[in-house]
């Protein structure tokens, strides 16, 4: 077993348990044991993009020195930080590189953190699962599968903050491929939509849902149109407005038929034959397994 | 009040006024004619109403105390922070359940901290108050109930916050929440009561009711305390 | 020659040159460098919700009017960063959304509120949504 230092963030222990579980049974069944950080903070959801915040820094360096400290402990075998949900990535991955590059912001980082604990030293690498997957080899992914995916149609949605902004992303900005090449080693049949990048709404689900409402349903149906079973993505707030809005989809479109949208690892853990605790799929909105079931992927 | 030790210079308040310097905060304030008619309880750092700003001579970091347990120091700049304004919300515990969303409903601010661990420098409890926060953010309730256990609310974290949290108030929720569901029921509560409710301490009670000042002075004085237990 | 140099040179108020100048400082983007091509308008997905499109929003700063101060526009963006791979320029127009939120919120001013939410949603929503909400839209 290969142990990496996984920071899972707030909401993969909370609304997102499923993304969680099933991430780290579908780790663990290609020999890497994913390791929570003891102490860990929220990472603040987005990066701090004004130029003179410093303040909104110190939660994503806390939790690099988290992963620095078991480094220097001996805990983990890699100075790499796995990140599953794309606003923690997106956040954490921005604010190590400012921490890097920018000397005089990096500077008032440790004079605020100033004797509070060790300093952190730029060293962690801020890394996405999906990467993880490919630099391992999708060969290794094929290996692992049991069950494979055939016949079910997944569009992959990469959402935002995987691959922007440029020289951020976990691929190619403009023709991502890391997801497509993920289900094709699990056997799935892939179906390419134009908007997979294109934005959910975000935060504004808090306050303008209608304006969600629109969007998801933009989405969707071009995926549907596509001919698309079922949906795949990498972050919690995408999967919440394309998933559970889906009740909010319907009051203003109301012929629009449902369609699951899962976590990536979910269907790993599915094609690993992993089990019902780490795929989870109950915790999901709109029920995918009745769809999974049908395809003969599932057990009645 | 009479003291032989040496004399310090400290500021109430921006007053300046010369103190013994082996007293604590409080009692200083009193030796240099001030009266609390707030901000004072035990007097033996148990009950938090003494919290106390104050920077230290060529420092500009502002620090936090309990009056009653921190001796002054040549040159202190001090304040009170006899209260701090916060809404306590109300629930029922038989009615929440340990989880974040419980967390997020009573006290959704939590999702504002920046980890900026200001909290945590404030504190005279040397509590580690940004991770408890955090913890219940995340519905971690068991770290946040353990983790705050010597919190005794004395609002200094509160004041300090810039994210506007209540710190104290969503640690007090977290350890009824844990006590209630994680960690209890605790038999020897439960053991006592029953005792109680069958009357044990009934004829007790009623002594210590008709008991006399004396006797109850008396009584208060020669009590046994086993500091050990 | 010398005339049409003389009529093509932009000159700014002193106060337009003022709010031009913090909004570069703020945001670290050249806004000058935008040619108005409108790319970062025609990918961004909250347009329906906006009364100026982003280019419009670049081009006000570039002239300094503080007029983008009070938009929608900067209110509904998502900093969803279609535009920053848009741009020809190289201008990333979700930081000069961000400087402009930033200057109106550091004024004592939240466009949303928590106390706004029933306990049902503050329940429901992933906490990640109502992080990044209040970090985008209070001070
Ligand atoms: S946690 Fe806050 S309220 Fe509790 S003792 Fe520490 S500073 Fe005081
Ligand atoms: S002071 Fe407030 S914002 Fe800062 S770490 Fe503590 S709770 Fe979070
Ligand atoms: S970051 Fe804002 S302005 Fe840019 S494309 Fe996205 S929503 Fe539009
Ligand atoms: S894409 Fe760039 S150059 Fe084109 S209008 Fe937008 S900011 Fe200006």
């Amino acid at each position: 077993m290969t142990k990496l230092a996984y920071y899972p963030g707030c909401t993969l222990k909370t609304t997102a348990k499923n993304f969680d579980d099933s991430t780290v049974a579908s780790a663990k069944a290609l020999g890497i044991e994913l390791v929570e950080p003891e102490r860990w903070n929220c990472c603040g959801t987005v990066h701090a993009l004004a130029k003179d915040d410093v303040m909104h820094h110190l939660a994503p360096v806390r939790n690099m020195l988290r992963v620095q400290e078991m480094n220097s402990e001996g805990q983990v075998d890699s100075k790499e930080m796995i990140t599953l949900c794309a606003m923690c990535y997106n956040t954490l991955k921005r604010s190590n590189q400012t921490f890097n590059e920018d000397s005089d912001k990096k500077q008032k980082i440790q004079d605020i953190m100033f004797k509070e604990e060790a300093t952190y030293s730029g060293s962690v690498e801020v890394k996405h699962f999906l990467e993880t997957l490919k630099e391992m080899g999708w060969d290794k992914v094929k290996e692992a599968v049991k069950t494979p995916l055939t016949g079910l149609k997944v569009a992959p949605y990469y959402g935002c903050l995987l691959l922007r902004p440029r020289g951020i992303g976990i691929d190619d900005t403009d023709n991502p491929r890391i997801i497509e090449d993920l289900f094709e080693a699990l056997g799935a049949e892939v179906v390419n939509f134009a908007y997979k990048q294109k934005c959910c709404g975000s935060y504004n689900t808090v306050h303008m849902k209608e304006v969600v409402g629109d969007l998801a349903h933009k989405i969707l149906k071009q995926a549907k149109d596509g001919g698309a079973d079922i949906l795949a993505t990498a972050c919690p707030l995408c999967e919440y407005n394309l998933g559970p809005r889906q009740e909010q989809v319907k009051v203003q479109y109301p012929s629009f038929d449902s369609i699951p949208v899962v976590y990536f690892t979910q269907l790993m853990s599915l094609a690993f034959g992993l089990g019902d605790e780490a795929m989870a799929f109950e915790a999901n909105r709109p029920d995918p397994r009745p769809l999974l079931r049908e395809k003969g992927l599932l057990e009645e | 009040m009479e003291n032989n030790s040496e004399k310090i210079t400290i500021y109430v308040m921006g007053k300046k006024h010369m103190v013994p310097e082996d007293l604590t905060i409080m009692k200083a304030m009193e030796y240099s004619g001030h009266q609390f008619t707030r901000g004072a309880g035990c007097r033996g750092g148990y009950c938090g109403a003494c919290a106390t700003l104050y920077r230290k001579k060529g420092s500009y970091k502002l620090e936090g105390a309990l009056a009653c347990q921190k001796i002054v120091e040549d040159g202190m700049y001090i304040a009170q922070i006899p209260f701090s304004p916060a809404e306590k919300k109300t629930y029922i515990l038989d009615e929440i359940k340990p989880e974040a969303a419980t967390i997020l409903e009573y006290y959704p601010e939590v999702s504002r901290c920046l980890a900026c661990n200001t909290c945590t420098k404030a504190c005279p409890q040397d509590i580690m108050v940004m991770d408890y926060v955090q913890a219940s953010l995340r519905g971690d309730i068991t770290q946040a109930a353990k983790l705050s256990f010597d919190c005794i609310s004395c609002g200094l974290c509160a004041v300090r916050c810039p994210a506007e949290i209540v710190p104290y108030n969503v640690s007090q929720l977290a350890r009824r929440l844990y006590a209630k569901y994680i960690d209890g029921p605790s038999e020897h509560v439960l053991e006592r009561v029953k005792e109680v409710e069958e009357g044990v301490y009934d004829q007790d009670i009623k002594e210590l009711m008709t008991a006399s000042k004396e006797t109850l002075a008396e009584r208060y004085n020669t009590r046994e305390i086993d500091l050990n237990e | 020659m010398s005339s049409f140099r003389s009529t093509s040179v932009l000159r700014l108020h002193p106060e337009n040159k003022v709010f031009n100048e913090r909004i570069k400082e703020l945001s670290g983007e050249e806004i000058d460098l935008c040619f108005q091509c409108g790319a970062c308008s025609s990918g961004c997905p909250m347009t329906q919700e906006m009364d100026y499109l982003p280019s419009k929003i670049i081009r006000m700063t570039q002239l300094g009017l503080d007029e983008a101060l009070d938009s929608g526009t900067i209110w509904v963006c998502t900093t969803c960063f279609n535009c920053e791979v848009s741009c020809p320029r190289g201008i990333d127009v979700a930081n000069v959304m961000e400087s402009l939120r930033q200057l109106v919120l550091r004024k004592k001013y939240d466009r949303v509120s928590l106390d706004e939410l029933t306990p049902e949603e503050l329940r429901e929503l992933p906490p990640i949504a109502i992080i990044s909400n209040q970090r985008k839209l209070t001070g």
